[in-house]
């Protein structure tokens, strides 16, 4: 037994003196041959980011506070960053767009939220609208509806959640009956991030009521001024205020043969996929709004003073930051690798949902952290830690659900411990 | 048809936003791991060409091409990067480890300006770290070219530039033929961000390279730094008790009056 332990440890010894670099890349070369592994970013990354946090600085973070009272929708500076092209980020660059990977998308996505989650969310949306079509399109529809998000500064919004069904996606309601030429289209969305803004729509829909769920639905791209579409009011919600949330009624709206996403019964799997590029931009954001909450704690915890020193010092205070801080550098990284995977072709569902999973409770964590740091003041509309607990909360529910994160990410545990 | 070309010089320094320290050999501002950015003077320098370029362009009266010049270390080169990012059309690296003073970057200038025959260099008003103020003024000395500095405002006519200049007692405009040296003041224009798909063209853009040896200048400092220390720290204020015991105090202690 010794010997063998010995043996063992004589092993580790002689691997540990071979550099950790050789070591990762032996170990990866099996499955992800040619593809490198950096944790660091290179020239250009560094510049989207840079971009991204100079943009937030002096335009988002100015006027963040405005748009969460009033709940007005930030149409100037959305236009402002379009112009930088710093929207729509992933329309591939045929049709006018950067063809922006998911990791580099990541890295705006995060400076924007840590500015304002809610404006981000407005900004993602487009993103997540125009998921499904760069998944499944054809040519002629990319060119319409992706060509013309790089023309001018339109909108567009991911219509997939019903009053009655969000998880349960199997449950959704919207029917579309193809008539003629046409397919016509009836139901009820809500909570459609863009609803009230969207030059047009994805739009999920039950097309065979008696398949089983990967085969009963269609993808619909819906023209946002189509007769039928009736547009609910802006919804008051927690946070995120400045991001536009409706209802959308659809009443017979008819939507031509051509607008049909993939094939008929392809859509579940459609919206699925879109998920794969928005899971980890979404986790992205929730980051970026952690990493705020760090920040302004720690700036007011190296300020205040109380029994004698600043709050920082006090362990019951450093360590709230220290946690957050653990959060963000882990769920960073799961984001960016999540992202590498699918920029890398290969499947990231799992690591994107453990991307957001985490990141949506790290954001929640770290926001109610930083009102305590704050103390009294934390509770108060002039400090700017109570916006980020509010607008936290969301990142463990839309997307996904922290629930339905977890069911996906079991089901891939047994998959890839049994198989 | 005019068809102007205009050299930019940029300088890397420390970002202005950064809580500077001296280092801990008493010699010189630790640089070290610590933010850098473009001269605040010098992306308003890259802007204005970039606006005289489009300007140009859209009255379809002819084009600029836009160089953009950096004398310093390897990392000089993410400054032209910026430049080129935010529109310019190509950069010059003047690469060099060795202390840069005003003249020698002067005399290096000169040189880049006998190759490239522009008709305007644009320089920053001083750079954020030495607060100089004298590589504008000394180019054109060394050139025999106008010079207009503290520029707010720039007009160009044919072969000719109109600056209204920003000083002690007020505004002054002065017009000067062209070829000419043009230093930028804060209120020139806002410089625009680098779009991300201009990030993206910036890497396509040529870079060129040169050593001091190459261009046969001497740079050899010709000041010498002899101290460097922070300011003395604020003192805490103190309360008097009536206007007689603050004349007493303005006058005796801190010899004011």
């Amino acid at each position: 037994m010794l010997r063998s332990a010995t043996s063992t440890l004589r092993r580790v010894a002689a691997a540990k003196a071979v550099p950790v670099q050789q070591v990762a890349v032996r170990s990866f070369s099996s499955s992800m041959a040619s593809q490198n592994v950096s944790f660091g970013l290179n020239e250009d990354q560094l510049a989207i980011q840079e971009l991204a946090r100079k943009f937030t600085e002096d335009e988002i973070i100015p006027i963040a506070a405005h748009h969460d009272r009033t709940g007005e929708y930030p149409t100037e500076l959305i236009r402002k960053a379009w112009e930088l092209g710093l929207v729509n980020t992933h329309v591939p660059q045929k049709y006018g767009g950067l063809g922006l990977g998911v990791f580099d998308a990541s890295l705006v996505s995060e400076e924007l939220a840590y500015g304002c989650s809610g404006i981000q969310t407005a900004i993602e949306a487009n993103g997540l609208a125009e998921a499904p079509l760069i998944v499944a399109a054809n040519d002629s529809q990319m060119k319409k509806y992706l060509g013309r998000m790089t023309e001018e500064p339109l909108m567009a919004a991911y219509c997939v959640t019903e009053p009655g069904a969000g998880s349960d996606v199997a449950g959704l309601q919207t029917k579309a009956v193809k008539k003629g030429n046409k397919w016509v289209i009836n139901g009820q969305k809500m909570w459609i991030t863009n609803g009230g803004k969207a030059n047009w729509f994805f739009v999920l829909a039950k097309t065979d009521a008696n398949a089983k769920t990967g085969q009963a639905f269609t993808g619909f791209i819906v023209d946002g001024d189509s007769k039928g579409i009736i547009v609910g009011r802006k919804e008051q919600n927690m946070g995120q205020r400045a991001s536009d949330t409706r209802g959308i009624t659809f009443e017979d709206v008819e939507v031509p043969e051509e607008n049909v996403l993939g094939q008929v019964g392809q859509g579940f799997k459609i919206a699925m996929g879109a998920f794969d590029i928005t899971r980890p931009l979404v986790a992205a954001g929730a980051v970026g709004l952690a990493r705020r909450a760090m920040v302004e704690a720690t700036r007011y915890a190296c300020d205040r003073k109380t029994m004698g020193k600043a709050i920082i010092e006090h362990q019951a205070v450093n360590f709230m930051i220290a946690d957050m801080a653990i959060g963000i550098e882990a769920a960073r990284q799961m984001v960016w690798k999540a992202g590498w995977l699918k920029d890398n072709g290969q499947r990231n569902t799992w690591e994107a949902s453990i991307a957001k999973a985490l990141a949506s409770d790290v954001a929640v964590k770290s926001a109610c952290d930083a009102v305590q740091v704050f103390g009294g003041a934390g509770f108060n509309t002039e400090y700017p830690v109570e916006k980020l607990y509010r607008d936290s909360k969301i990142f463990q529910i839309y997307e996904g659900t922290s629930q339905v994160q977890r069911l996906i990410i079991g089901k891939g545990v047994v998959d890839r411990v049994m198989k | 048809m005019s068809n102007l070309r205009i050299l930019v010089a940029t300088k890397r320094v420390v970002d202005y936003a950064v809580k500077i320290r001296v280092n801990a050999a008493g010699s010189a501002v630790e640089t070290a791991n610590v933010k850098h950015s473009m001269n605040p003077f010098d992306e308003i320098g890259t802007e204005q060409a970039i606006q005289i370029k489009e300007a140009l362009v859209k009255a379809k009266t002819g084009t600029a091409e836009v160089i953009v010049v950096s004398c310093g270390p390897a990392k000089s080169q993410e400054t032209l990067r910026t430049a080129l990012a935010m529109g310019a059309d190509r950069a010059i690296h003047v690469e060099s480890d060795e202390e840069l003073q005003p003249l020698a970057v002067a005399k290096l200038l000169k040189a880049i300006v006998e190759k490239e025959k522009p008709d305007m260099v644009i320089l920053g008003k001083q750079a954020i770290d030495d607060d100089s103020n004298q590589t504008g003024q000394m180019l054109a000395g060394l050139l025999n070219w106008p010079q207009a500095t503290f520029a707010s405002k720039v007009e160009l006519g044919d072969k000719l530039m109109t600056v209204t200049r920003e000083v002690d007692g007020g505004v002054e405009t002065v017009k000067a033929p062209l070829p000419a040296i043009l230093t930028t003041d804060l209120r020139l224009n806002v410089p625009r961000y680098a779009s991300l798909p201009n990030i993206m063209k910036a890497k396509k853009k040529p870079l060129a390279k040169f050593t001091v040896a190459d261009l046969g200048v001497d740079i050899k400092p010709r000041l010498q730094t002899l101290k460097i220390a922070e300011p003395p720290k604020r003192q805490g204020g103190k309360l008097v008790e009536s206007v007689d015991d603050l004349v007493d105090k303005l006058k005796n202690e801190a010899k004011v009056l």
